[in-house]
């Protein structure tokens, strides 16, 4: 659509009239994107009395990073005054393992349902996809039961499992989808080759997996970090993951209201997300579009 | 011997499909079917503060309706969806329509409306938890622009809180919205588009009555990714209003995390788990059903 001007050379003084309005609109909605955060950003570098006196919108006097140093070190979380730092590695210590699990869960099984069908492969794919769109209420009862009777509440290991799980429906979405573009001639050929089932996964398919590994990884990797009904339903205290914390800290009502010391605390919690956007946000976006795009 | 353990092998081989995908699958299996008909046998029986396997019934889901906590909260996710789908729908066609326009710099523009989408609900609700901040925020800003009777106390607000809802999870979803009719309007066959415009039709006419009804499917995929984001929505009602003034702006799946774990009423909250699962089958299932029978033809 993008040559449509092209096709039709415009009436100039229109066009120019044209232009002008589409910048114009496309521009504050940027302003609109953009203003929460700067906020956030500005406000967490200003003192309470900056914030107490001054406007919103304003630009802080200096930048002063006391509120950050005070988030990630003694901010208080409950009765907890630890800062983030320790919810911080909670979440690293949860979030490494269980993107890795759901990957390499997710590869295999997106490589058999694609090049290995066999009689009933096709229901449990729709079975493994209806997965993606369950509303996890419905089973996070069940869950911290279980979780109870396998010991693991409160424990990052429960937090693993509970994530690795949940997370493969999308996974194996993501590699059935590009595994179905692979030509199943290539599979046959190196089966007459005497190729078994994982000669052909890790000689033929793996080389070719990067871009979508690393478009599984990152979804994983944003939809964890970011989880906070798993978070607050299976853990207390100390084993919180960093989104939970973030919450109780800035709901904490002991003491003076710190709207510097909230913001920098929202501002950490969302950096490393933040980072794998800024860094590899096409491969973010091709996850986000391709739940929705037909495989 | 050699014959026996080659056509071990050979067995083996053959099976291999099926054990590598046995794991996963029967997590999925048992951690979402099984457990599913775990919260669906706990919303028939007795359940209170402990789990109880003694069935009633229906009692749990009548005693559900009666609350009036359920009902707003029902209600405030009919009036929070419905907006939110609306207003997202028309602000990422708009803007993929206009980024569609050959803009110079559209990479660094669609970087800036997608950003909010990787951040978390949390943050989005705790920072427009401040900017909405009734003594703090933009409402002073605006009034000491001078428009002293401006207004904007929408989270302290019965009647408003559930826009102020609406507002903050427009703004992380508008920008994927974009990004899904972006890509489909590249996707446009180009010699329809040339007929139509040598045929004399407007820039406008062309979007209106040609390319965004051939997009019909990217509407359903978006009304269903939204409704699906507005019926699971919990964290941003827990950071933005929790839930109030009072229950106003609760949604189920607040509601649900209420009563199973604040409130010692677990079969309610079953009961409530169980209707949100019926709300999105309801919408799910004939998408997935669609989506599915389209890809065997292709």
């Amino acid at each position: 659509m993008s040559n449509l001007d092209i096709v039709r050379p415009e009436n100039s003084s229109f066009h120019w009239v044209g232009r002008l309005l589409i910048w114009t609109i496309l521009l504050l909605f940027c302003l609109w994107f953009l203003m929460p955060a700067y906020v956030v950003i500005s406000t967490s570098l200003k003192n309470l009395e900056e914030i107490r006196g001054g406007s919103l919108l304003a630009l802080p006097h200096e930048l002063n990073f006391t509120a950050w140093t005070h988030a990630w070190n003694e901010a208080c979380i409950g009765v907890q005054c630890s800062g983030l730092k320790p919810y911080f590695w909670n979440s690293v210590m949860m979030v490494v393992p269980a993107v890795l699990f759901s990957t390499m869960l997710g590869a295999l099984t997106g490589y058999t349902l694609t090049k290995w069908r066999f009689r009933g492969s096709n229901i449990i794919f729709a079975l493994i996809l209806f997965g993606c769109f369950v509303p996890f209420q419905v089973v996070i009862l069940p869950m911290a039961q279980t979780l109870g009777i396998l010991r693991l509440t409160n424990t990052v290991y429960g937090l693993i499992l509970v994530h690795s799980v949940y997370g493969l429906a999308f996974t194996t979405l993501f590699f059935r989808n590009y595994y179905v573009t692979i030509p199943d001639e290539l599979i046959r050929a190196a089966t007459i080759d005497g190729a078994g089932f994982f000669t052909i996964f890790f000689r033929i398919l793996l080389p070719i997996s990067p871009p979508i590994i690393v478009v599984a990884v990152i979804w994983q990797f944003t939809q964890i970090w970011n989880d906070f009904l798993f978070g607050v339903s299976f853990t207390t205290g100390g084993s919180q993951p960093l989104m939970v914390a973030l919450n109780n800290l800035v709901n904490t009502t002991t003491g003076v209201k710190q709207y510097n010391v909230d913001m920098a605390a929202a501002l950490i919690t969302a950096a490393p997300t933040l980072l794998v956007y800024i860094v590899a946000g096409r491969y973010f976006v091709r996850g986000l579009t391709a739940g929705s795009v037909k495989g | 011997m050699a014959s026996v353990a080659a056509r071990m092998a050979d067995r083996l081989e053959r099976w291999m499909p099926k054990i590598v995908i046995a794991p996963g699958f029967l997590a999925i299996l048992l951690f979402v079917y099984g457990f599913i008909i775990w919260t669906a046998y706990i919303s028939f029986s007795k359940s209170r503060m402990l789990p109880n396997y003694d069935l009633i019934g229906l009692r749990q889901y009548e005693r559900l309706f009666q609350m009036d906590r359920w009902n707003v909260a029902f209600t405030n996710l009919l009036i929070f969806g419905a907006t939110f789908i609306l207003v997202s729908i028309i602000i990422g066609v708009l803007l993929a329509i206009l980024l569609d326009q050959r803009i110079r710099i559209e990479g660094a523009i669609r970087t800036i409306y997608l950003y909010p989408m990787a951040i978390s609900f949390v943050i989005t609700g705790t920072a427009w938890k401040w900017i909405m901040n009734p003594s703090l925020g933009l409402e002073t800003v605006v009034r000491s622009w001078g428009w002293e009777s401006f207004s904007f106390g929408w989270i302290v607000d019965q009647n408003m809180a559930v826009y102020a809802l609406v507002m903050a999870a427009v703004w992380q979803s508008s920008g994927f919205v974009m990004a899904l009719f972006l890509s489909a309007l590249r996707s446009v066959d180009q010699d329809i588009i040339k007929a139509a415009s040598l045929d004399g039709a407007s820039t406008a006419k062309i979007y209106l009555r040609i390319i965004l009804p051939s997009m019909r499917p990217v509407f359903m995929s978006a009304v269903v990714i939204l409704s699906h984001l507005a019926i699971k929505s919990f964290d941003l009602v827990v950071a933005l209003t929790n839930g109030g003034p009072g229950y106003s702006s609760t949604l189920p799946a607040n509601f649900m995390y209420e009563m199973t774990f604040r409130r010692n009423e677990i079969g309610v909250g079953a009961a409530s788990a169980i209707i949100m699962l019926a709300t999105v089958v309801a919408i799910m299932v004939p998408y997935l059903y669609s989506e599915l029978r389209g890809s065997k033809n292709v």
